[in-house]
């Protein structure tokens, strides 16, 4: 298969950044997005020009360092899937296809396709844990956890932080990431305890970072490579309302 | 030498217990006043430093992925080990402990694994602590499943995403003591070099991914939590960014590093399907609970696998191995695969896979929902049907990533999978405290070579970590800089931190300065073809000889004709890539030169000279029942040194699955 | 952080938006079926005496304060929430498929709503204000059923009142559920039940207002 590549260039962040047309050839159905990426690359590299910086790392869609936003869909067409679970079979011989960054103010571009998420740490730093040191814990099976329960967890947990519900998000809103963090803990009873400040810092910090506010597109689902479910959005909002609306207010954590 | 485990007195269950009564503590006045470095925030990583920091430590983290929660213990599917026995199916930490001595083939510590074991229910208390969304059964209580090697329910799971979760859970903890101030987190830095005072480890020089300079960090203890060094294969299925580096720089800075040649071939894997591939998948080892794996007896048979009836297969590892089936070690499914491929019944384009068929089970599956649905006399179909409901509410995220990567429906055929790299049982030599032999500087997790002998169980590498990271970190580290209160803070501009640096740039700046014809992946994918076909699932004497002169002129070609672009001073991966390949191209070897030396198979080591007449691997306990453990040696053949192996407890025999 | 945040955070501003949104929607309920009672056939009476009962009272006048004072925090925090996010991406996409991740409508609320304004304008300057300023001056309001049927004599007129309501509609189709989202309701199993409500309103409502002016165009009321 041939493709015609439009890639995002830029040297750093102070770079203002163009596109760069690559043609590759020979690329084969069972190839990786990212594996055309390295073909790419290795000629790029032969040629004595700089290959394109992009993130990535386990290569099986869990670590969320991945990152291409490929013709006009964060991780390409495909649904949940990663771009490194992208394959070419997906792809027409012979298509143009434009890769760029994320977009996003709260995700500046280091170099390339490369741009900087620890918007996403700091937003959990913010609440997005339990607080219990090593060593406080009861015996696992002391509180049980109805099995619904566990698994919408589960299910909310499995976000992988890679930023596309940011990326796609037509007001650059992180709240999918907020959500399934808050749903996440808010749904376990170990999570109890730090409901009403966890959903308030989160979303502060949230703000603070630069991310927009949701309008409910559904765009983040959409994209969202683990196919992390909107209603989690409605959890969040649910817990805000409770926290800020609780007589006691949402009691900050002192740091 | 001998090397000395420092390995409390008194009998197996009361090392730990008398090791953490007696052990030295610090105040917590002085706890704020100690610095503790750990690379790679990984399980083992992740859990140390977010206790550490709880216990009032300094703790400066390192990561050079762009976020700590990105470590590759995210990618662990199956599960985590753990000796609740709350299926009352006759487990315990004696059974775990010995399951694990005896899968590792006799070649671990026992007091070890003893420990691991004892400490193995407390990480589940933790995690469910943190919120981990373990699997649950309608009681709302934990959920267990089978593993390999193993004839007890004891691993705990959250789907197909343990390791994530788990990871998960240690990375919120962290960020909640970066929060706090206790923990300094530096990702997208990677260490480059140790810095060793006066005989001990005080800090490391590390690169700033991003800008490229390079930083001086110093620590009164340093923690490597950097993971294994599969990737020397090339093709293994660790992430693209796992490496041996801050390890290999160790190792180069006096601490010993421990059987290198113990990998593990893990047997459930996407067969390679062209040159063009850059990392392997794996398939969870939870999926042979229900998946039976078998090739057609006919050799070259190119039938549609539905189509070959039940007669005309070979179940091999049911026929070989009936007591553990298709849940045998990964070290023993892996051979059994390759000698069935080997002797030309392997399935699928390249003859290079075997079946994982889930069609019995689905069946099975069917047929129990159908009678719970009180369906009368139902179709064939309709039981399938309902069977694949069950598979995929099981097992679903694995059938879709088998089905994105490959393109097949594994509902309707078989998967087919092959063995690969997967994991690395050696490591850098440590102590009962998980030091190295450079005090101050500690393995944990999957960089040190402690708890797994030659061959690691299924859903224990997880275990490990944590249990290194939670559980024996803050007691060993606390004995050790309990000495160490009176040390003051190292200024970085302190001549040994200045030359450590200098030594970093020179290395990059001769990287750099080659310029020559081929990328760094040219080399890696060299290096990988020579340590797979040499020193992969099997290996032989005259084989380890070639890939060690082959390893040896490839490293010269290395120096002479890599070409990396940019320059130093950038983000600039072709530099991090070609930084980690040079190392691959030490350790390569060393691998190989471990493996010659132990003229015996055990574990993940298997020597083709030393097999059974049934083809099963022949330890030689009377000659190498010990850890090798080897020093290096500036332009010289590195030293082994032995660490013997006394069983007090177990008595190693000839590993039985039959 | 007692009260602030839950109007001024990323979420608080969602509420406002959800509750002003909300409100307006009950108040469209009273709106139309006010309207509705044109279609009783007795010559607009009916209509005329509930009219009349929504003009002289005060507790009508104190709703319709709030009325305004919900149209315009809804308006001017619908125009401030777009703008804000807008600049949360300063370099664009060169190639963006967002219609393959979501619908137009939902991304277009910023550009209905204005549409929307726009059709209030002239709808207040059709009815409300000169019923006011005849109220102030005169002392009794208007004859609103002889005003419609004068108005919606205009085609040009019919025609812009259907456009306003088509870009209700719109709104209304991703407005009403989003604000259950908002509220936190829209989840489980109440997502069919908020989504079917949703959307009959989103279409019964905009549609018993457009056969006003279309019935009366084409002399189906008397």
């Amino acid at each position: 298969m041939n493709f015609t590549l439009k890639v995002w260039r830029q040297k750093d962040s102070g770079d203002p950044g163009h596109f760069e047309t690559y043609p590759v050839t020979g690329i084969l159905e069972d190839m990786s997005f990212l594996e055309m990426f390295d073909v790419l690359n290795e000629r790029l590299i032969v040629e004595g020009k700089d290959p394109v910086a992009f993130d990535h790392d386990c290569r099986e869609g869990i670590c969320g360092m991945c990152s291409m936003y490929i013709n006009g869909r964060a991780h390409g067409p495909m649904k949940a899937t990663t771009t490194c679970q992208l394959f070419m079979r997906h792809f027409r011989d012979g298509e143009t296809i434009v890769v760029e960054p994320w977009r996003a103010a709260p995700f500046p571009v280091v170099r390339d396709l490369v741009v900087d998420r620890s918007a996403f740490d700091r937003i959990i730093e913010a609440g997005g844990f339990i607080s219990v040191n090593t060593g406080n814990a009861v015996d696992a099976n002391t509180i049980p956890v109805e099995k619904d329960r566990a698994e919408a967890a589960f299910a909310a947990a499995a976000c992988i932080g890679c930023g596309a519900c940011a990326a796609a998000c037509i007001n650059s809103s992180a709240l999918l990431f907020v959500a399934s963090k808050v749903a996440h803990l808010s749904m376990l009873p170990q999570g109890f305890a730090e409901r009403r400040s966890r959903v308030v810092q989160m979303v502060a910090q949230m703000d603070r970072e630069g991310f927009g506010s949701c309008s409910n597109t559904r765009a983040c689902e959409a994209e969202c490579p683990k196919e992390i479910s909107y209603s989690n959005i409605a959890k969040l909002n649910l817990e805000y309302l409770r926290a800020s609306l609780s007589p006691q207010g949402p009691v900050v954590q002192k740091k | 030498m001998e090397l000395d485990a420092k390995i409390p007195p008194g009998p197996l269950d009361q090392k730990w217990v008398t090791y953490k009564s007696n052990c030295r503590l610090v105040n917590p006045s002085n706890k704020r006043k100690l610095e503790v470095i750990v690379v790679g925030t990984g399980l083992a990583g992740a859990s140390a430093a977010a206790s550490l920091a709880e216990l009032g430590y300094q703790v400066k983290a390192f990561c050079f992925q762009d976020s700590p929660r990105r470590a590759h213990s995210i990618a662990a599917q199956g599960g985590i080990n753990a000796a609740k026995n709350y299926q009352n199916d006759g487990d315990s930490v004696y059974r775990l402990f010995y399951d694990t001595v005896k899968g590792g083939d006799y070649r671990s510590r026992e007091a070890n694994v003893y420990r691991l074991a004892e400490t193995s229910s407390a990480i589940i208390d933790q995690c469910v602590a943190q919120g981990v969304p373990f699997a649950r059964e309608y009681g709302g209580l934990l959920s267990n499943r089978s593993f390999g090697g193993v004839q007890v329910q004891r691993t705990f799971y959250a789907a197909g995403q343990t390791g994530q979760q788990l990871l998960l859970g240690a990375y919120s903890a962290l960020e909640r003591q970066v929060a706090l101030g206790q923990v300094t987190m530096h990702s997208r830095h990677e260490m480059m070099d140790l810095v060793v005072i006066d005989g001990k480890a005080r800090g490391i020089i590390a690169r700033n991914l991003i800008t490229g300079a390079l930083e001086r960090h110093f620590g009164h203890a340093v923690l490597l939590c950097s993971g294994g060094y599969g990737n020397v294969f090339y093709l293994s299925t660790n992430a693209m960014g796992s490496n041996v580096t801050a390890a290999w720089k160790a190792y180069r800075r006096g601490s010993w590093f421990a059987n290198p040649c113990y990998t593990q071939i893990h047997p459930t894997c996407i067969p390679v399907s062209g040159d063009h591939q850059s990392k392997l998948t794996l398939m969870s080892e939870s999926l042979r609970n229900d998946g039976r794996i078998w090739v057609p007896r006919k050799p070259g048979d190119t039938r549609s696998p539905n189509l070959i009836p039940d007669e005309e297969r070979d179940y091999y590892l049911e026929r070989r191995y009936p007591a553990f089936g298709n849940l045998v070690p990964r070290d023993v499914a892996s051979r059994a695969a390759k000698e069935r491929c080997d002797e030309g019944f392997g399935v699928g384009p390249t003859g290079q896979s075997v079946f994982l068929d889930f069609m019995d089970a689905t069946a099975r599956y069917g047929r129990a929902e159908a009678h719970q649905r009180q369906m009368d006399a139902p179709t064939e179909e309709q039981v399938l049907d309902l069977g694949r409901e069950l598979i995929r509410e099981k097992y679903g995220n694995l059938f879709d990533m088998y089905a994105r990567i490959t393109g097949e429906n594994p509902y309707l055929t078989p998967m087919r999978i092959y063995p690969a790299v997967h994991y690395t049982m050696g490591g850098l030599w440590v102590d009962y405290e998980l030091m190295t032999t450079v005090p101050g500087l500690f393995a944990l997790g999957e960089c040190n070579f402690s708890d797994h002998g030659a061959n690691r169980l299924g859903a224990s590498a997880l275990m490990q970590g944590l249990a290194d990271g939670y559980f024996v970190i803050p007691y060993t580290l606390g004995n050790y800089l309990a000495g160490e209160i009176g040390t003051k803070t190292v200024p970085v501009s302190d001549p040994a931190f200045t030359a450590g640096e200098k030594a970093v740039e020179d290395h990059l700046n001769r990287l750099m300065a080659i310029r020559g014809k081929y990328s760094v992946d040219h080399f890696h994918k060299a290096l990988g073809k020579i340590m797979w076909d040499q020193c992969g699932m099997a290996r032989n004497q005259k084989g380890l000889e070639q890939a060690i002169s082959g390893i040896r002129a490839l490293r010269e070609e290395f120096w002479k004709e890599v070409r990396i672009p940019g320059n130093s001073r950038e983000l600039n991966p072709e530099l991090e890539k070609a930084g980690r390949v040079a190392d691959f191209l030490e350790l390569g070897e060393l691998t190989c030169v471990d493996a010659l030396h132990r003229r015996e198979s055990c574990g993940g080591h298997f020597r083709e000279e030393y097999q059974t007449i049934e083809g099963e691997a022949l330890r030689d306990d009377a000659h190498f029942c010990y850890v090798g453990a080897w020093e290096w040696k500036e332009s010289a053949e590195p030293i082994l040194h032995r660490e013997t192996l006394e069983f007090e407890v177990m008595h190693p025999t000839q590993r039985n699955y039959k | 952080m007692q009260w602030k945040q839950l109007l001024t955070s990323a979420v608080g501003k969602k509420f406002v938006m959800g509750f002003t949104g909300l409100f307006l929607v009950l108040f469209l309920i009273v709106h139309c079926s006010i309207n509705f009672c044109i279609f009783v056939p007795d010559h607009g009476k009916t209509f005329l005496e509930v009219a009349h009962f929504m003009g002289f009272n005060w507790i009508m006048h104190i709703l319709e304060l709030g009325l305004f004072v919900g149209i315009f925090a809804h308006i001017i925090q619908g125009w401030a929430l777009t703008l804000q996010n807008r600049n949360k991406r300063p370099v664009q996409y060169a190639v963006s498929r967002r219609n393959q991740n979501s619908t137009w409508y939902s991304r277009s609320m910023g550009l209905l709503g204005t549409l929307i304004f726009i059709f209030l304008l002239v709808h207040w300057a059709n009815f409300w204000a000169p019923n006011r300023y005849h109220m102030i001056t005169g002392g009794k309001e208007l004859n609103l059923f002889e005003r419609m049927k004068s108005l919606f004599s205009h085609g040009w007129l019919v025609i812009f009142y259907l456009a306003g309501l088509f870009s209700l509609f719109w709104h209304l189709l991703h407005g009403f559920q989003s604000a259950f989202r908002t509220f936190g309701l829209d989840s489980g199993k109440y997502i069919p039940l908020i989504r079917g409500i949703g959307t009959a309103y989103s279409i019964l409502v905009p549609v018993i207002f457009a056969l006003m002016p279309v019935s009366i165009y084409f002399g189906w009321v008397s």
